[in-house]
């Protein structure tokens, strides 16, 4: 068994927090983890992505090969396709819908839709509005992460129990709010996979 | 025993160190090295041990303490990016010679494919130069183990030790498992009271000794569990690979065994009896390593008269760059898996200053004045303004090496280029840009300088600056007069007044120093967060 995953954003939008989560989980369960994460300039508002690979045996590279990845998970829509070359044939995209502009050229929303319509393998969301609707619009990462579980190997109950012990020094109001916004993920992608 | 940590490579070494025993970390930040330090300062372990553990002014002041360190018997790990070990290169070069005492471990994070770099110099190249042992894990678990019994090595060979990494290593993060603990080392000098001091006639006997080490130090490479010969049946060709390209080579072989014979090379000197082996056994050699091709260029020698050598050199692999699975993949035969293409709507998106930085509204204020003369004035350094070279600002003509701003402008200024402007932080000033101020103070060559303080090292995420609340004084200290030192505060509110000083200075015929002073953005975001 083994996941590989790209996880995709922009500088400063906290990527890494799902990686944190679901690397609680697998570790749990035991397995193997390597995780790439890209320090330094390009945190300064530039495209950042990291590497995400689980496996039950052994590792050998912290870069996921092209055209391997099972899951590409983003945070921001121009971006899920910046990885286009890692995603595997068989591979989902799962990607927030709510782009960030910081850069003049920038795609227009429908060009974007219509390329992300293109792809066979797609789940795209608007975290953004669901989280709010949910009462914490921080927790967008969290409906992402929902949205991409029913694609990861491993019980919804251990991402359940990741997400209440990563932010459980948070308190209750916190860890709930986070729980409802992953639950509300995951509903959204069994129904519109 | 203990469970495992999930660890960044660079996280693993700083844990390795504090197991080891050191009394101190010294480093100045740099990417991919940053992370050792930052471990280093939150850890437990180090408080309660008193480890030191605050930044350094620069590379050479780091390492150099860390020698003074190891000469006073304790262990201590100094780190850097690969063009900080350019800064500390005297040092470097020198402990070489004297040897350490206690344990010396030299931590110097490489940068292939310049993610965060000016260049991708291969730092194993520093250490054959200067005869120093070298570790090139090629796991996180390996970074560990290595850094861990990097200590006692450089105390057997009483020799300083490199640890090389690069930067997908430095940041990617897996399990760890630790090993006891061991207790810091007492004060014990040298028995020798002259072995650190290199007048000639002593160098001349020291060198003649490093140069002896050598064949001791190829014999522990030989015989260390770290290389590894492993054979295979397809014997037309075998693979020398070290450090982290040895994974990119697995990767090609996750379900099936690799057929060719392997030779892994994570400790140095090449271990010349493994080489002639793997080349005796099989009728050619690839050469896979992350950096330059530095097995491969001896392997190949001048002449090239022996058998097929593959790998940078003769295009097999990219001749610069990182390598990674698919390359690999490519030059062992194998298909490549390359996905499809990235649309082509998908448009850049460089690192550009945050909504709010300071630098922002300096370069604004410096552009109106700077407007009215050519283009190719204003000469800048290393940080987050150096992205000031990016549109809408295209505001500078040079970034090069760390202090270089102030001093190149002052050569373009001797050449006659009027105004000449230097751009530089507050912590790249402390790093090293006072000693090339003081060369415009002497000659008071006409040169305006700005100081941009933003209380932090920010490109590598806000380390302490050793600049902060000095730079005035360090100024008026340098001979400075205080009527062309002047602190502006850089908002918006303020154009006008900034913009009328900063013409004032351009146009006097003298050594000027402008100090924009507003706190960096992230830093204070996390201040106010952590309140």
């Amino acid at each position: 068994m083994k996941i590989d995953i790209i996880l995709a954003g922009v500088g400063g939008q906290g990527i890494l927090s799902i990686a944190s989560i679901i690397g609680y989980a697998a570790l749990k369960k035991g397995l193997n983890l390597k995780q790439a994460e890209v320090h330094g300039m390009s945190q300064r508002g530039g495209d950042v992505q990291s590497h995400f690979r689980l496996a039950d045996h052994e590792i050998a590279s912290d870069l996921i090969p092209q055209g391997q990845a099972d899951l590409i998970i983003s945070v921001e829509p121009m971006e899920s396709l910046r990885y286009m070359p890692w995603l595997s044939p068989k591979g989902w995209l799962i990607t927030n819908d709510q782009p960030f502009i910081n850069i003049k050229n920038y795609p227009e929303p429908e060009v974007l839709a219509g390329e992300l319509n293109k792809l066979p393998n797609k789940v795209v969301i608007n975290a953004d509005k669901i989280a709010k609707d949910l009462g914490s619009a921080r927790s967008a990462n969290m409906v992402i992460l929902g949205a991409a579980s029913p694609f990861i190997d491993i019980e919804f109950s251990a991402i359940e129990n990741a997400v209440s012990e990563v932010f459980a020094r948070k308190g209750e109001e916190i860890v709930n709010v986070n729980l409802a916004c992953l639950r509300a993920g995951r509903e959204f992608a069994q129904q519109n996979q | 025993m203990m469970s495992k940590l999930l660890l960044l490579g660079d996280e693993a070494i700083g844990q390795a160190a504090l197991d080891a025993g050191i009394s101190g970390v010294y480093a100045y930040p740099g990417t991919p090295s940053t992370e050792v330090m930052e471990y280093v300062q939150h850890s437990k372990q180090a408080i309660e041990g008193n480890v030191h553990r605050l930044w350094s002014s620069n590379e050479k002041t780091a390492m150099e303490t860390a020698i003074g360190m190891s000469y006073a018997g304790k262990r201590a790990i100094v780190c850097m990016k690969h063009v900080g070990l350019n800064v500390a290169a005297d040092p470097f070069m020198n402990s070489a010679i004297t040897g350490a005492n206690g344990g010396l471990v030299y931590l110097i994070a490489d940068d292939p494919s310049m993610h965060s770099s000016q260049d991708e110099q291969d730092s194993r190249f520093f250490a054959k130069f200067a005869f120093i042992p070298t570790f090139e894990p090629s796991n996180q678990q390996e970074a560990y183990d290595m850094t861990y019994e990097a200590f006692a090595f450089s105390e057997k060979y009483r020799i300083p030790v490199m640890m090389r990494v690069t930067t997908r290593l430095a940041h990617s993060r897996a399990g760890v498992t630790r090993r006891a603990v061991l207790p810091q080392n007492e004060i014990k000098l040298c028995e020798n009271k002259r072995q650190f001091i290199l007048l000639p006639a002593h160098a001349r006997v020291y060198y003649k000794e490093l140069l002896a080490k050598q064949p001791l130090l190829e014999k522990e490479a030989l015989q260390s569990k770290f290389n590894s010969y492993i054979p295979g049946t397809d014997k037309s060709m075998g693979i020398i690979t070290t450090g982290i390209a040895y994974n990119y080579v697995m990767e090609n072989y996750v379900d099936t065994k690799c057929p060719y014979t392997i030779l892994k090379i994570t400790q140095y000197p090449i271990p010349t009896e493994l080489v002639q082996k793997i080349t005796d056994e099989c009728d050619s050699v690839m050469v896979a390593e992350e950096g330059y091709p530095l097995v491969e260029e001896q392997l190949k020698g001048l002449l090239n008269n022996g058998k097929p050598v593959k790998g940078r050199l003769d295009g097999t692999l990219p001749r610069d760059g990182e390598l990674n699975p698919n390359i690999l993949a490519v030059a062992l035969g194998l298909p490549n898996t390359y996905g499809t293409d990235v649309p082509e709507i998908v448009a850049p998106r460089p690192p550009a200053l945050c909504l709010g930085c300071p630098h922002i509204d300096s370069y604004t204020a410096l552009n109106e004045v700077m407007d009215q003369y050519t283009p190719g004035r204003v000469f800048s350094d290393i940080g987050c303004y150096t992205l000031g070279a990016l549109p809408p600002y295209n505001a500078i003509y040079s970034t090069v090496d760390m202090g270089a701003s102030i001093t190149m402008a002052k050569g373009a200024s001797d050449a006659g280029l009027r105004p000449a402007v230097a751009v530089i932080g507050d912590s790249t000033f402390t790093h090293s840009g006072i000693t090339s101020l003081l060369d415009c103070v002497v000659e008071n060559t006409p040169i305006t300088v700005f100081i941009l303080d933003n209380y932090t090292t920010g490109m590598t995420g806000g380390q302490d600056s050793n600049a902060l609340g000095r730079i005035g004084n360090i100024c008026k200290g340098l001979g400075i007069p205080e009527e062309h030192i002047h602190v502006i505060t850089p908002l918006k509110k303020f154009h006008e007044t900034n913009v009328q000083i900063i013409k004032k200075e351009i146009e006097y015929q003298g050594v000027s120093v402008i100090i924009p002073t507003r706190e960096c953005v992230q830093t204070l975001k996390k201040k106010l967060t952590k309140k």
